[in-house]
């Protein structure tokens, strides 16, 4: 454990490529195998399931503290972090034992599951007491089934292969579906994982390939030569997935490498149609009345565990594909980007069924209509158009080496709000307010009955630099009205252009309106704060919107 | 209790003592200021006349310059309108005192900054027994509490020999007068050249000329190529990313301040360590403090100042709060830009 909490120490600690992959590469040559694999598990984003309810740490830690509960509460706004506040909070330990890793997490947090919350509490008393403050906070952050580090997938394949031998891409492959939550690490499995000799075929099981992923198309799209040399499609807002049948199963893989097989029976019901072998990447999206429907119509069927007929009916799902990977037990990624294409298209029309579409190719003649078209991107409900090179192979994540795939985006809705309230962020913005509320006019100055006053509309955290982030985190304690736990009310003094991704009219919220990725463009600390625009403004672009969506 | 017969009041220019017509580390220009210790927050600038602790004149000389100040020794007292005054050392930085006021059978206590731990650049921290002491509470929650002062000088020195070993240099980022000298004075010179910046050099002059002993020390411009491949630089937090740290090329950077703590902070000020090191006292040194204070009341300044006095209050102190305008020398937004000689040519 001592190792594994140095390891994540460094890694936290520096922003630097090099000293992350130093601090991977030590920790994995003196690794024992059964520690590794948890290790490994952990680094590349597997989550166990919370094996403590977040109340019963806070109480167990209280007890522990000898302090009353508003000053635990105190403390942790302070922190932005509870299980940095636990390792703070409590006395220090008398002495420190050093236990590996995987003794911890299977004989004692595992073990925690489905015991009394007394034996719980006694439990977590007696680890945190025998823990550093770097120990009990990581073996809290890993009980309390938050555990994250700032390092890039890619980084910690990067520094196995070279520590294991393995070359980074058949790893990557073969690390495919490691986090699942079915499956838990173990030595043996490990030891496949890094082992050169492995004959071990990766794609046996129900496993993905690595997702390709695509970069912003920062440059004018002209800049990328002739149209002819380009597939152009429109980018899909909804679940990126890969579709595998292989030897009569089949599993439905998103990018976050969760498996979905049971989620969308839409999906489930076609599998049998595809031939088998053949792996399929694409989006799963709502389908209804022969298009794409907003992502807002998805996010009804994300986190139901059980799907309604009526839900079922309402948002019926299809799986909207764009590549093929592998078919009749090759794998294709190889082939140039037409070529995979026209065999889809083939696959997707003999399997003719509803939940299995084709993402269309957009055939503008040039660049120019091109441009023209992506402005009705908001009326299709799509984020603009995908552009894939026709030679190009499938890479392996964010990569160019053998092909590229460019994302070309349309500009983000626009408004100036002003500050509202504010909350404390976690994490590296702890105690800096970083978190805000935003709100437009709306009323009419000469109507009592309808005075003119802000509207909160939105929440929005990211988008300014860490110095921009202080400088506002200044205003808001100058600004102060009034403070409620870690939420403080301010004097609205300071207007901020808002960008976002779409907008929706919404009962569920006061102001009316739902908006889709709100983020801080600039701060306007020139602009009076009477001078941001009002909730008409925004009700326009709905109806704008709407206006575009009407056929013909 | 009876605001009329208070020793120490709030007004518009500071913490004001009614009977005796002077005030405590005002914040605007006043006649008479007694001052606690010579943080900018604490000591500034534009009063009529100064009264410190004598172990403090050297430093508070270097911040104010020719004023018309008056030192007094720890433990000895004087009278002034009545008021029987006394400095009583805090532990916080060189000089710095809690003052304590006697009137009318009343003892008040105003602490100032203090800390309760030990460091070899001051006299430590002496409880003094009060009706009244006003509190400081920059680290005024549980989760606050420092480890043993040589634990983290050892971690320090093991971390630049580990970088001197490798050819490169150290720099700590520490705030130019107290916690720059408090760093000094627990550094391992057998391992390297020790490097300050002038803004230090200016503060640990009057620490020499005080007799407070700290290693031997170079201006960056008497070190050679090689000694600035293994030296240790002590300089203050403004000096990150000036063209004046890229002078020691491929270098790794620390910070020392007790929000080192908060992994949050230490991941915002984007150095390679930081070092938990606070001229401040933490939680179990506050409540020890008002503990062996004996006070029945406390009042509490900058800091936590709610949570504190409501966790005393639960322990059935009679506490209350006063709003001043002193900030947090731990936290390197309030330290002015380096003076001149910062910055060698």
């Amino acid at each position: 454990m001592k190792e594994f909490a140095a390891l994540f120490s460094a890694l936290d600690s520096t922003t630097s490529t090099k000293k992350k992959t130093d601090a991977l590469l030590a920790y994995f040559r003196r690794a024992q195998p059964a520690d590794a694999a948890w290790a490994l598990y952990f680094l590349a984003g597997g989550k166990p399931r919370q094996t403590v309810p977040t109340g019963l740490l806070r109480s167990a830690a209280r007890e522990a503290a000898g302090i009353p509960e508003w000053l635990f509460d105190e403390s942790y706004d302070v922190v932005g972090d509870l299980a940095e506040t636990i390792a703070h909070v409590l006395p220090p330990a008398p002495e420190t034992i050093d236990l590996p890793l995987h003794v911890w997490i299977e004989e004692r947090l595992l073990a925690l599951r489905g015991r009394t919350p007394e034996a719980v509490s006694a439990a977590l008393k007696g680890y945190w007491n025998e823990l550093d403050p770097a120990g009990r906070f990581l073996l809290t952050k890993l009980i309390g089934g938050s555990f994250r580090v700032g390092v890039a997938r890619n980084l910690v394949l990067r520094a196995l292969a070279e520590a294991s031998g393995v070359d980074a891409k058949l790893l990557a492959q073969r690390l495919m579906g490691y986090t699942d939550k079915q499956h838990v690490p173990d030595a043996a499995r490990y030891a496949l994982l890094v082992d050169p000799e492995s004959q071990a075929s990766p794609t046996e099981a129900g496993q993905p390939y690595p997702f390709f992923l695509a970069h912003p198309l920062q440059a004018p799209v002209e800049s990328l030569g002739v149209r002819a040399d380009w597939q152009v499609e429109w980018k899909w807002d909804g679940i990126r997935a890969q579709l595998i049948r292989r030897g009569a199963q089949s599993w439905l893989w998103s990018r976050g490498e969760d498996l979905l097989n049971g989620r969308f029976p839409e999906i489930d019901a076609m599998h049998a149609r595809l031939p088998d072998p053949c792996v399929l990447d694409g989006e799963i999206v709502v389908w209804r009345d022969g298009r794409v429907q907003p992502f807002a119509e998805l996010q009804k069927r994300i986190g139901r565990k059980t799907v309604t007929r009526k839900l079922l009916a309402e948002t019926p799902v299809a799986f909207l594909a764009y590549d093929l990977l592998e078919i009749a037990g090759e794998d294709w990624r190889d082939r140039p980007q037409w070529q995979r294409r026209e065999r889809l298209e083939a696959v997707v029309a003999e399997a003719a069924a509803d939940g299995l579409q084709l993402s269309p190719l957009v055939d503008a003649p040039d660049w120019p209509a091109l441009a023209a078209l992506r402005e009705e991107s908001r009326a299709r409900g799509v984020e603009g158009f995908m552009l894939k090179q026709r030679e190009g192979r499938y890479g392996a994540g964010r990569t160019k080496d053998v092909g590229t795939w460019w994302k070309w985006k349309i500009d983000p809705y626009s408004v100036d709000a002003v500050l509202v309230y504010a909350q404390s962020g976690h994490g590296r913005r702890a105690n800096l307010y970083t978190d805000y509320t935003f709100a437009v006019w709306d009323g009419d100055a000469g109507d009592a009955a309808n005075p003119r006053r802000l509207v909160p509309f939105a929440k929005a955290y990211s988008g300014l630099t860490d110095e921009e982030m202080r400088q506002v985190d200044q205003r808001i304690r100058q600004t102060t009205i009034e403070k409620y736990g870690p939420v403080r009310s301010v004097t609205p003094t300071l207007v901020v252009e808002l960008g976002f991704e779409g907008i929706q009219a919404s009962s569920r919220h006061k102001s009316g309106i739902a908006v889709r990725f709100p983020r801080m463009l600039r701060l306007r600390w020139d602009k009076p704060v009477e001078e941001a625009d009002s909730l008409q403004a925004l009700r326009d672009f709905i109806a704008e919107s709407a206006a575009l969506r009407q056929p013909g | 209790m009876d605001p009329q017969k208070d020793l120490v009041v709030t007004r518009p220019e500071g913490l004001y003592c009614p009977p005796g017509d002077f005030f405590i580390d005002p914040w605007q220009p006043v006649p008479h200021a007694l001052i606690t210790h010579a943080h900018g927050d604490h000591l500034r600038m534009g009063h009529g006349r100064y009264l410190t602790a004598e172990a403090g004149l050297h430093v508070v000389r270097s911040r104010v310059g020719e004023v018309d100040l008056q030192g007094l020794p720890y433990g000895e007292a004087i009278t002034h309108n009545g008021v029987r005054i006394s400095f009583h050392p805090a532990g916080h930085v060189l000089g710095s005192a809690q003052i304590r006021l006697e009137h009318a059978g009343r003892t008040w206590v105003v602490s100032g900054d203090y800390k309760t731990g030990p460091d070899a650049t001051c006299t430590p921290f002496e409880p003094v027994r009060c009706d009244v002491f006003i509190t400081e509470s920059t680290f005024g929650l549980p989760v606050f509490r420092w480890a043993p002062q040589q634990q983290v000088f050892d971690s320090m020195n093991a971390w630049w020999a580990a970088n001197a070993a490798a050819g490169r240099a150290s720099i700590v980022y520490a705030y130019s007068f107290g916690k720059a000298q408090r760093v000094l004075s627990g550094l391992d010179a057998g391992i390297g050249p020790i490097v300050v910046h002038g803004a230090v050099a200016t503060m640990d002059d009057a620490y020499r000329r005080s007799g407070v002993a700290l290693p031997p020390t170079r201006s960056v411009l008497d070190a050679t190529p090689e000694e600035l491949r293994r030296c240790l630089v002590v300089a203050p937090p403004s000096a990150q990313g000036s063209t004046w740290a890229r002078r020691f090329g491929d270098y790794s950077d620390a910070f020392a301040s007790g929000w080192m703590l908060l992994r949050g902070a230490r991941r915002r000020r984007n150095v390679d360590r930081g070092f938990i090191l606070s001229d401040h006292a933490d939680w179990p040194g506050l409540l020890e403090a008002i503990e062996a204070s004996g006070a029945p009341r406390v009042i509490v300044t900058h800091g936590y100042v709610e949570p504190l006095v409501r966790y005393l209050a639960e322990r059935g102190l009679e506490s209350g709060a006063f709003r001043t305008e002193y900030g947090d020398d731990e936290d390197v937004k309030d330290e002015p830009a380096p003076a001149a000689p910062a910055e060698p040519a």
